[in-house]
C-alpha cells in the first residue's frame, strides 16, 4: 500500500495548496470533451470558457449531414484567467464520436490519441537530453457527456467509460439536463451511480482521507461526490434579468439560468475543474495514471523511439536505471474512503 | 407501433395519447432489474369506445434500439415484425375457407422518435425511416421536444424537413397522384400539405398531472417553470392526437391496406409464382387475386 501512501500525499499536497504561484505563461491543462452529437458538448466548452471557442456548426447542408464521419479529435487552446491564475487551457472536442451505425473504431480513435500523449512523455522523459520546451499534452480529465434519457447507461456508455477511465480522469456529466424534471434528475443520477458501481467503472470521483485532510477539505470533496454526474446545461445567450446579465436559456414556459446552481451544477463544476481540483487531476494524471502506464508499456519491452534521436539509445538508459517500478494497483484512481 | 431509439419517451408518450397507464415505461425501472431483450417486440391491445364507436388498439413497443456500440441491422426484427403481420393477413386472405372479417394485425401507423438534438438526423435513424417507411406508415416525431427552445425546434424541424426529403424517404402522406377533379380532391390535397407542413410533430409526454389555472392538465413542471401538454404553445402534441385518433386514423388504415400491404402481396404471389414455375410443379390457381 506504499505507492498508494505516496500518491496519496501528493494528491492530498495538491488539495491543500489550492494556489501556486502565477506561472507566466500559464498553467498547461488539457480538458477533452466527449459525447454523441447533439449533447451541447460545444455550447459547453463556450459556456465554460465565455467565449466563442467552437464556432457553430452549420448543420443546414443535408448532404455533408448525410456522410457518415470518422471521429475527429481536434484541440483548440484557449488562453484564461481563473481566479488570478492564468491558465494555458487546451480543450479537446471529438466530433463524431457515437454518431455512427458502428462505433468500434471511435473508442480506439480516442484511445490512441490519449496513450500518445503518454508516448510523447515517456520518449521524452527517456530522452538523454530532454528538451526544455517540452509541451505536455497529456489529457488531464475527460468529460463524458450522458444522454439524458432518464434511464439508465447505454452499453456505449459503460465500455467507453471502462475503458477511458484506466487512462485518464474520467468525470460523467449530464448534458441538457434542462429536459428533466428535478425527481427525474435525482432517479437518473441514482440510477447511473448505480450502474457506475455495479459495472465498476473508473470515474474520478473525488477521493478523500479521512486522516490527513482537512475537514474542510473532505467535506467540498463529500458534496461534490454528492453531485456526481454533474448535471449541466449551457447557453451562449445573455439575456438582462434584474439589470444583471444572465446566460439563460428561455422557452414559452419559463427561464432556466447555467449560472444558477439550484437550476444545474455547472457552476460547481467550472470552479472544481479550472480552480479548486485543476491541481489533484494534473497529479492523479501525472503520478498515477501515467505511472502506470508506463510500467505497462516498460514491462512489456517495447521500444520507445523520441521524436529526434540525439544518436544515444534512450531505451538502453531505461533498463539499465534502478528505478523502482511501482506495483500497479487494482483500481486507476485511489479511493480512500 | 412506436419506434426510436431508448429513452425517448416512447412509452410515456403512448400512455399521454390515451391518457392510460398501457404500458410500463422503461424510466420506472430498476439497476437490478433484468434488463429488457433487444428483440423484445411487446404488443399492448386496448379495447376504446368513444361515442359510440369501438376501437380496438394495439400498441407495439419495441425497445431498445440504437445502445449498442455496433448498432447494425438493429431494425432489422422491427421491419420483420411488420413484414410477418402483412404475411399472416395474406396466408388468411387466401385460404379457401377464410373467415367472413380477418383479425387485422397489420401496423397502420409508426411513430418514429427523432432525439432533440437540434442538429440533425442521425445517420442510424436515416436507415432505420427509410426501411420503415418502404413498409408502412411513418410519422416522425421529435421526442422530448421541451429540451428545444421555441427558435431551435423550428429550425430543428426544417432541418430535418430538408433531410429527409434529401435520402428520398416517403413519408405519410404519401405524395398523391395529380388528380385534381374536384372540390374534394383539392381539399384533400391541402389537408396533406397541411400534414406535410406540419410534421415532426414536436411533442411532450406525460403522466403526471399538473395545475394550471386551476385545471388539471397533463404537464412537466421543470426547474423553469410548468409545462403543458396540451398547450400548443408548448408542444404539438393535441395535434398529433387529432392527426392519430380523429382526422387520419381512418385514411392511414385504408394507406395500409390498398397501398403497403398491396405492394407486400403483389411482391409475395411474383415471387412465388418464380419459384413455382423454376419447380415445375403446376400453376397454383390461386395466385392471381
Amino acid at each position: 500500500m506504499s505507492h498508494l501512501g505516496s500518491v496519496a500525499n501528493i494528491a492530498l499536497m495538491a488539495t491543500k495548496t489550492h494556489r501556486r504561484k502565477a506561472v507566466k505563461k500559464g498553467l498547461t491543462y488539457t480538458i477533452m470533451i466527449v459525447g454523441s452529437s447533439g449533447l451541447g458538448k460545444s455550447t459547453f466548452v463556450n459556456t465554460l470558457c465565455e467565449s466563442n471557442v467552437f464556432p457553430k456548426i452549420d448543420y443546414s447542408n443535408a448532404e455533408k449531414a448525410a456522410l457518415e464521419k470518422t471521429v475527429r479529435v481536434s484541440p483548440v487552446s484557449v488562453d484564461m484567467e481563473e481566479d488570478g491564475i492564468k491558465l494555458a487551457l487546451t480543450v479537446i472536442d471529438t466530433p463524431g464520436f457515437g454518431d455512427n451505425i458502428d462505433n468500434k473504431g471511435a473508442f480506439t480513435d480516442i484511445l490512441n490519441f490519449i496513450e500518445k500523449q503518454y508516448d510523447d512523455v515517456l520518449a521524452e522523459e527517456c530522452r538523454i537530453k530532454r528538451n526544455p520546451k517540452f509541451q505536455d499534452n497529456r489529457v488531464h480529465v475527460l468529460l463524458y457527456f450522458i444522454p439524458p434519457t432518464g434511464h439508465s447507461l447505454r452499453e456505449m456508455d459503460i465500455e467507453f467509460m471502462k475503458k477511458l477511465g484506466t487512462r485518464t480522469n474520467v468525470i460523467p456529466v449530464v448534458a441538457k439536463s434542462d429536459t428533466m424534471t428535478p425527481s427525474e434528475l435525482q432517479s437518473f443520477k441514482k440510477r447511473v451511480n448505480e450502474d457506475i458501481a455495479h459495472y465498476q467503472i473508473p470515474i474520478y470521483n473525488f477521493p478523500v482521507d479521512e486522516e490527513e485532510d482537512d475537514d474542510e477539505v473532505i467535506e467540498e470533496n463529500n458534496e461534490l461526490r454528492n453531485l456526481l454526474p454533474f448535471s449541466i446545461i449551457g447557453s451562449e445567450e445573455e439575456v438582462i434579468m434584474n439589470g444583471r446579465r444572465v446566460r439563460c436559456r428561455q422557452y414559452p414556459w419559463g427561464t432556466v439560468e447555467v449560472d444558477n446552481s439550484r437550476h444545474c451544477d455547472f457552476s460547481k463544476l467550472r470552479y472544481m475543474l479550472l480552480s479548486s481540483h485543476l491541481h489533484e487531476l494534473k497529479e492523479i494524471t501525472h503520478d498515477f495514471l501515467y505511472e502506470q502506464y508506463r510500467t505497462e508499456r516498460l514491462s512489456k519491452g517495447l521500444e520507445i523511439t523520441p521524436a529526434e534521436d540525439i544518436g544515444d539509445s534512450p531505451y538502453s538508459s531505461v533498463q539499465n536505471s534502478g528505478q523502482n517500478t511501482p506495483s500497479a494497483p487494482a483500481s486507476p484512481v485511489p479511493v480512500r474512503n | 407501433m412506436v419506434v426510436g431509439r431508448t429513452g425517448l419517451g416512447k412509452s410515456t408518450l403512448i400512455n399521454t395519447l390515451f391518457a392510460a397507464h398501457l404500458i410500463d415505461s422503461k424510466a420506472s425501472k430498476k439497476s437490478s432489474d433484468p434488463p429488457r431483450q433487444t428483440t423484445e417486440i411487446i404488443n399492448s391491445v386496448t379495447l376504446i369506445e368513444e361515442n359510440g364507436i369501438n376501437l380496438k388498439l394495439t400498441i407495439t413497443d419495441t425497445p431498445g434500439y440504437g445502445d449498442q456500440v455496433n448498432n447494425e441491422r438493429c431494425w432489422e426484427p422491427i421491419v420483420k415484425f411488420v413484414k410477418e403481420q402483412y404475411s399472416s393477413y395474406l396466408r388468411k386472405e387466401l385460404t379457401p375457407a377464410r373467415e367472413r372479417r380477418i383479425n387485422d394485425t397489420r401496423v397502420h401507423c409508426i411513430l418514429f422518435f427523432i432525439a432533440p438534438t437540434g442538429h440533425s438526423l442521425a445517420p442510424l435513424d436515416i436507415a432505420v425511416m427509410r426501411k420503415l417507411s418502404e413498409n408502412s406508415n411513418v410519422i416522425p416525431v421529435i421526442a422530448k421536444s421541451d429540451s428545444l427552445t421555441p427558435e431551435e425546434r423550428l429550425n430543428f424541424k426544417k432541418r430535418i424537413k430538408e433531410e429527409i426529403e434529401f435520402h428520398g424517404i416517403r413519408l405519410y402522406p404519401l405524395i398523391d397522384t395529380e388528380e385534381d377533379y374536384n372540390e374534394a380532391d383539392r381539399i384533400e390535397k391541402q389537408l396533406a400539405q397541411q400534414i406535410r407542413d406540419t410534421i415532426p410533430f414536436a411533442i411532450v409526454g406525460s403522466e403526471m398531472n399538473v395545475v394550471v389555472d386551476g385545471k388539471t392538465v397533463r404537464g412537466r413542471k421543470t426547474r423553469a417553470g410548468i409545462i403543458n401538454v396540451e398547450n400548443e404553445q408548448h408542444c404539438e402534441f393535441v395535434h398529433l392526437r387529432n392527426f392519430l385518433m380523429r382526422t387520419h386514423l381512418h385514411d392511414m388504415i385504408e394507406t395500409t391496406a390498398s397501398v403497403h400491404y398491396e405492394n407486400f402481396r403483389t411482391k409475395q404471389l411474383l415471387a412465388l409464382k418464380e419459384s413455382n414455375g423454376i419447380k415445375n410443379t403446376s400453376a397454383n390457381g390461386n395466385d392471381t387475386g
